[in-house]
């Protein structure tokens, strides 16, 4: 008994959705377009859509001026270390709070969330003089252990929100076989976590990719990723909108693609399963 | 038996996240409110002395202060009264039939993914800037004046960047939200002849609430601690006209150097964060109880 939809009403409605969308997207179509204009192209009046002179000669330059692979990787390292990490300590308490509940799992849920009601700036100051004293500022390991901890909760909640799904009669099956916990995990869980692991995993990494409090905060230049390297535009000499729209392409581009892959997860991991 | 030696496993599984969180929680912040009672400037070190509240009175009354409680508390209304109802209004566009509903949804989804300081930066130059942006070439075009949008409307101008990020969140939240929504009560209605404003109202908005709340409550703690759109558009300027709390705290911290003062702004952000906190979830804690 689907409703019939006329015709016309789906071309409106088509032409009206598509029309804000690429409102929407316009910047950053505009920003990858420019990439590849030469610079006194971008800054041209009236602006060139497609007819110009295509050149990709902004990618080389931003390489040789910047060390711009340089930044990049920092910010593999940094989005894909802090993420591991973070794995590595929520899943056995995710686990835990999914397949061992006490009365008291609910409150110490909601506390994690809570911890990430505390502003940044609360603790900026002494987290900058304690990486200072210790020399962590500037290095990429620093960086892991802080976005490691401010994701934390997101990755407890997200990976618990999954484990829950899985039906708790197969544990009971396991243990009547006399598995024992680490079999348990081993050979009867971990198949079925893996796809939760997985889409937390890709949340977490555009998540990190894109943090920009203490990335911009805690780095100079040796270990600043894009986010921070990217600022740096922000007083430029010269011309310089090709450029920053190449620099940009690269820095956005991994993350628009893993980003539209994981649509889905997105939403369910940033309203920590509110809404699935 | 096996219950017990499964609890205290669970326990030992729990403790590196709980401990981890505590010391994140307890040291930096007991750190901020240890330095807030003290004078203390990077550039004269080893001149620490107890301050008592002295630089609480001096933040407090800082005309700046004042000004960036307002901006923190506009960005927040701002941004969020825009993509909450812009968010609706998108969310049941895109719900609709239509042609090619699969690329629309990535399109309108892509700004989230932009990486604030790229997503500020495209913005200021080649959009806003008064000289080469677009909106300038546009505003010749017609035969207008061009419009230095961060010089005359910084906070404004921040409102609309950031608001360009999270209307995406907000709609692919709502539209999630819409999809589960059950379609034969909405037949059902119709068939008793509910106009299409009456099947929104009665139907479709209170099965959004439990979305509404949650975009409303995530982004009200992101949106307090808006700093790298500031820091890369404005510096907070002119004068203190676009800094906010987060931004002010950071340029007394960072660029000036001033321990105490930060800590004990670091400290009322804090605070004003936990009463927009309180007041958030007794307004809308009925909705998450479910």
């Amino acid at each position: 008994m689907a409703q019939t939809v006329s015709k016309e009403r789906k071309i409106i409605v088509t032409v009206i959705a598509w029309s804000i969308g690429i409102a929407l997207f316009f910047p950053i179509f505009w920003t990858i377009l420019t990439s590849f204009k030469t610079e006194a192209e971008a800054i041209a009046s009236p602006p060139s859509l497609f007819f110009f002179d295509w050149t990709t000669e902004n990618y080389a330059e931003v390489q040789s001026r910047s060390n711009y692979f340089g930044h990049f990787m920092n910010s593999v390292v940094i989005s894909l270390g802090s993420t591991l990490l973070g794995l590595l300590i929520a899943i056995p308490a995710a686990w835990a709070m999914a397949f061992s509940p006490t009365p008291r799992t609910k409150d110490v849920l909601m506390w994690m969330l809570s911890t990430k009601m505390l502003p940044p700036v609360g603790v900026l100051v002494p987290m900058y003089l304690i990486f200072r004293s210790v020399g962590l500022l500037d290095t990429r390991i620093g960086l892991v252990l802080v976005l490691t901890l401010i994701n934390l909760p997101i990755i407890v909640w997200m990976l618990y929100t999954y484990f829950k799904e899985i039906p708790g009669e197969i544990l009971e099956a396991s243990r009547m076989d006399g598995a024992s916990l680490m079999k348990e995990i081993i050979y009867v869980l971990t198949p079925m976590a893996v796809p939760g692991i997985a889409s937390t995993l890709l949340l977490n990494i555009i998540l990190a990719w894109n943090e920009a409090f203490w990335t911009l905060n805690l780095t100079a230049s040796k270990a600043a990723p894009l986010t921070a390297f990217i600022a740096s535009y922000s007083s430029p000499e010269g011309l310089f909108y090709a450029k920053l729209s190449a620099a940009s392409t690269m820095a956005i581009a991994p993350i628009l693609i893993l980003g539209w892959f994981s649509q889905k997860q997105l939403v369910r991991g940033l309203t920590f399963g509110a809404v699935k | 038996m096996a219950t017990l030696h499964t609890r205290a496993a669970a326990r030992l599984m729990m403790a590196p996240s709980v401990l981890l969180l505590l010391a994140w929680m307890i040291i930096p912040l007991s750190l901020t409110i240890y330095f807030s009672f003290l004078r203390y400037n990077l550039l004269m070190p080893g001149m620490e002395e107890w301050a008592g509240f002295t630089n609480y009175s001096f933040f407090l009354t800082d005309p700046a202060f004042f000004q960036a409680l307002f901006n923190t508390l506009a960005i927040v209304v701002g941004v969020l009264c825009i993509t909450v109802f812009g968010g609706i209004a998108l969310a049941l566009l895109l719900d609709q039939p239509m042609y090619g509903q699969g690329i629309v949804r990535i399109l309108v989804i892509a700004p989230f993914l932009i990486m604030p300081t790229v997503a500020a930066l495209v913005w200021k130059n080649m959009f806003m800037n008064p000289v080469n942006g677009l909106f300038a070439w546009v505003a010749k075009a017609v035969g207008l004046q061009p419009y230095d949008f961060l010089s005359n409307s910084p906070l404004l101008s921040i409102i609309v960047i950031v608001a360009w990020q999270w209307l995406p969140f907000a709609t692919l939240i709502l539209l999630t939200a819409l999809q589960s929504l059950d379609e034969d009560q909405k037949e059902a209605a119709q068939m008793d002849g509910a106009s299409a404003w009456s099947r929104f109202i009665y139907i479709t908005l209170p099965h959004l609430s439990r979305a509404i709340t949650v975009v409303i409550l995530i982004q009200t703690i992101f949106l307090l601690s808006v700093f790298a759109e500031i820091l890369v558009t404005t510096n907070g300027g002119p004068g203190t006209q676009s800094t906010n709390i987060t931004y002010l705290v950071y340029a007394q911290a960072l660029l000036q150097f001033d321990v105490g003062g930060a800590s004990a702004g670091g400290i009322v952000a804090v605070i004003l964060a936990n009463i927009v906190a309180f007041f958030l979830i007794r307004m809308i804690g009925k909705n998450l109880e479910a």
